[in-house]
């Protein structure tokens, strides 16, 4: 069974179509990721998916019940760690903990127990009872993540769970997140606009743009589909064409000659390019230069929006008027 | 419902008893309050003749002016001839109408900052969030009028001759169903709103003249009459009758029938608003 199923999922704010016809499934302890630009229709999707949005058409089901007909069974067995830190500043770490436990009706016991764990997880046993107000951005983000788990839930939607982190905070939430889903074997769903997290986190990917899933895949498998890694050789005989010699070894798929260069598309560059050297060398030939180049999920983004991430961000047309209108509109 | 409700006002609770500048803040309030309005506008004061123009009276006269004056006061602003302690009545009312304009704006907040949705996602009945929002603010309200009348007592509020503790907690239950019914009112109202220019302007716009169109810092009989009208239904010149009525008990006697009907309107407002209110907010709560 999946987790969760959506189908034809549509939500619709008066003229602006956030989310378009989209579907997808997600296996149980997957970690499932929604990468895009801001504006793209992730956060949409999660308040659907969590029930704090009816999707106008299409239909959803996360553990097997109907976000809309169901709602209140779906609330029971998932856990959202939002965008926004809304853990309560006036409370202190714990308090709010507590909180969080009496609402998901974790006996006062057994939350005291999962509580100290969780903390211990994220780190914050000492700073347990300071009031939140005194936290970090990055501490507040890990009580967030702390208290989304406070009552076990069966799936975890994270919506941007590392936005404006710095680099050093953000490996620890990657190895938290990591860690549960080993430990815990919980399903998780997560949305960011960052390359890397997607590509270190998740095992499957879902390119979304516009409201649309343009691509869906392992990350390895986006990158591959762009026709693997390039290796980039300069041999120190330059007199002959070498092309031939190279494309009659098995790891090559492709080679194009540039100048004294030769340009070689292989699927599983760390592995191909030692056998290739040591192939060379067999035939006696010498390499001077070797250069290896990974596809990035940048490059694999680009190829199926027609845009680059990076440049999406920065852009102040389009996207920026989406993201506005999604934020009036979500309220 | 009932355990989330609790732990929910826990939290309410919890946010303002630990801001001590919150705190300082609701003791200075009514401070300014009292002193400078209750002291400084001696309106009663205004009624009385000045000891030279009274010698010239004729004798006979002489004792009979004061004793006049006195009763015309006394019948004007309900049973006392000291202006401080008719308005240290009204701002009991007073307070747990701005109290209540906190209860709005707090879910305001909680929208804003995204506490809200996590509610929302939480495996709870909405109408506990709401009831929540309620009982927190009638705490607080009964929590500011007990501050207030201990302030206004220690200024010099003057009880009646017969003030006991069953009119202590008369006054205290007529202002429990103000509460209810004003938290009830301000909450449905701001459910819906998003930004907190919106709902502070939205609370001013109520919050005022509800103030001033109520016996809480003037007697009615003294407006213009459409002004009285409005007065007539204000639950607060209800609340400041009854809690007038108990401060002001005298051994003189006490009429149970007035008040019984300031309560009997009370007791209608708070439910009516209490149960409109909670079912409006709930609604609000929906999703889009």
């Amino acid at each position: 069974m999946h987790i969760v199923e959506a189908n034809n999922l549509t939500k619709r704010f008066g003229t602006l179509v956030a989310v378009d016809h989209v579907s997808f499934s997600v296996e149980e302890s997957e970690i499932f990721g929604f990468l895009g630009p801001n504006g793209a229709g992730k956060t949409t999707t999660i308040n659907m998916l969590t029930t704090l949005l009816n999707p106008t058409e299409g239909s959803a089901k996360v553990g097997g019940f109907d976000v809309k007909k169901q709602d209140a069974e779906v609330r029971g067995i998932i856990g959202l760690v939002p965008q926004d830190l809304t853990v309560d500043e006036d409370l202190t770490g714990m308090e709010n903990m507590m909180l969080q436990a009496k609402l998901y009706h974790v006996p006062t016991k057994v939350a005291k127990e999962r509580i100290a764990e969780a903390l211990g997880l994220v780190g914050l046993t000492d700073s347990a009872n300071r009031k939140v107000e005194t936290y970090s951005g990055g501490m507040r983000k890990r009580l967030e993540l702390a208290e989304g788990l406070i009552h076990r839930p069966k799936v975890l939607f994270l919506d941007e769970p590392t936005l404006g982190l710095d680099v050093q905070t953000r490996v620890v939430i990657w190895e938290y997140i990591k860690k549960l889903r080993d430990e815990q074997r919980i399903t998780m769903f997560l949305t960011t606009h960052y390359m890397e997290e997607a590509d270190i986190l998740c095992d499957r990917i879902a390119i979304i743009d516009q409201g649309k899933i343009v691509a869906l895949d392992t990350p390895q498998n986006l990158k591959d589909s762009l026709g693997g890694d390039i290796i980039e050789l300069e041999f120190n005989i330059k007199t002959d064409d070498h092309t031939k010699t190279l494309n009659s070894l098995p790891q090559v798929k492709e080679v194009k000659k540039i100048g004294d260069m030769y340009r070689i598309k292989v699927s599983k560059g760390e592995k191909a390019l030692p056998e290739i050297i040591e192939n060379m060398l067999k035939m006696n030939l010498r390499i001077n230069r070797v250069l290896l180049v990974k596809p990035t999920l940048d490059q694999v983004y680009l190829e199926y929006t027609g845009r680059s991430l990076r440049e999406t961000q920065g852009e102040t047309g389009e996207v920026w008027r989406r993201m506005r209108t999604l934020r009036r509109v979500r309220g | 419902m009932i355990e989330e409700t609790i732990a929910l006002t826990r939290r309410e609770v919890k946010k303002w008893m630990k801001n001590p500048f919150l705190l300082f803040m609701m003791f200075v309030q009514p401070v300014v309050w009292l002193g400078l309005f209750g002291k400084a506008l001696n309106l009663t004061s205004l009624i009385s003749v000045p000891p030279d123009l009274l010698a010239q009276l004729p004798p006979q006269f002489r004792d009979q002016v004061p004793i006049l004056l006195n009763q015309m006061i006394s019948e004007t602003f309900g049973g006392t001839t000291d202006y401080f302690t008719y308005m240290a009545a009204g701002m009991l009312s007073v307070i747990v109408l701005f109290t209540a304009m906190f209860s709005g704006m707090s879910i305001v907040w909680d929208r804003r900052f995204g506490f809200l949705n996590k509610l929302l996602v939480a495996p709870i009945p909405r109408g506990s969030i709401v009831l929540a929002k309620v009982s927190s603010s009638v705490i607080r309200s009964i929590f500011q009028v007990l501050l207030i009348f201990s302030i206004a007592f220690a200024f010099g509020l003057q009880v009646g001759d017969a003030f006991g503790i069953l009119d202590f907690f008369g006054m205290l239950a007529a202002l429990f169903l103000l509460s209810l019914g004003l938290s009830s009112l301000f909450l449905a109202v701001a459910i819906r709103i998003k930004s907190h220019e919106t709902v502070v302007a939205v609370a001013n716009l109520l919050n005022l003249p509800l103030m001033f169109a109520s016996n809480a810092l003037f007697p009615i009989k003294q407006m213009p009459e459409w002004l009285q009208t409005v007065a007539n239904f204000n639950p607060l010149s209800y609340a400041g009758n009854a809690v007038r009525a108990f401060i002001l008990h005298s051994s003189a006697g006490f009429d149970v029938a007035k008040v019984a009907a300031d309560f009997q309107f009370l007791i209608g407002f708070a439910l009516i608003f209490s149960l409109v209110g909670i079912l409006i907010a709930r609604t609000g709560l929906r999703k889009g």
